[in-house]
């Protein structure tokens, strides 16, 4: 189990993007899923940042992650306001550009990049975003 | 991340550099949004530097794009788009929105 922490602004998401990606590489996945971890980690932490502290410099995200023999397997922690997923509504998809609008998408982007994702709120630590993505043999 | 700009006759050309993410997002609408308040709506940007554009960023750009197709013949097309990137952008669903050149030269040629 490795894990590292970040002061919760838009500056750290570079450095969190390396310690991923370098997470998924360990995992041996290839250049095009180690992307799609970034991205999908990207957008994690970037909910984070504005909707858990709702704002820059209000707290810290907390990154652990593991690798099994098929899989990484990554948490996400922060000490902001409870996420409930359900609250979100279904994106809208296939539209003409003039009404495609960002509601809704961060979380589809998530649930399409990694294979499981699943949100949690516990009073001692606060949000907990598991996600995990298996490795494609080639 | 860096940020150049060139004007052709037909178009204007953006180089974008680095990563294109919730950090870096403000500078670069900054940038795009100078090009469309001076009335340039065809836009070429150099996507062949950049190594990550997050969900922020594609937002600036469909904004852009909106504000481009608002007037006649406008349209913000891309060049020399990183593989993974390509591949990320269709996955999420947003490929369709933007037309993608392999490199500067054909992109600025469509116009």
């Amino acid at each position: 189990m490795h894990t590292a922490s970040f002061l919760a602004r838009f500056d750290s998401l570079e450095s969190i993007g390396n310690l991923v990606a370098q997470a998924a590489r360990e995992a041996g996945f290839d250049d095009n899923a180690v992307y799609e971890v970034q991205l999908a980690v990207d957008e994690a932490a970037t909910n984070i940042i504005e909707h858990a502290y709702g704002g820059e410099g209000k707290g810290e995200i907390r990154i652990t992650y593991q690798i099994t023999s098929d899989s990484l397997i990554l948490r996400i922690y922060d000490r902001g306001i409870p996420f409930d997923p359900h609250m979100i509504e279904k994106p809208k998809l296939h539209l003409k550009l003039e009404e495609l609008s960002p509601r809704g998408l961060g979380l589809y982007w998530m649930r399409n990049l990694m294979d499981y994702v699943h949100f949690e709120f516990t009073p001692e630590q606060g949000n907990i975003l598991t996600m995990s993505k298996r490795r494609i043999a080639n | 991340m860096s940020t150049t700009i060139s004007e052709y006759k037909r178009c204007t050309l953006v180089t974008f550099e680095g990563r294109v993410d919730s950090n870096t997002v403000p500078a670069m609408e900054e940038t795009l949004k100078s090009i469309t308040d001076a009335g340039q709506f065809k836009i070429v940007l150099d996507m062949s530097k950049v190594t990550f554009v997050s969900s922020a960023g594609w937002w600036m750009l469909i904004e852009t794009q909106k504000t481009c197709h608002r007037y006649n013949r406008g349209e913000l097309v891309m060049a020399g788009l990183d593989e993974r990137i390509h591949k990320s952008l269709d996955l999420v669903g947003m490929g369709s929105y933007f037309k993608i050149f392999d490199d500067v030269v054909t992109a600025v040629a469509h116009f």
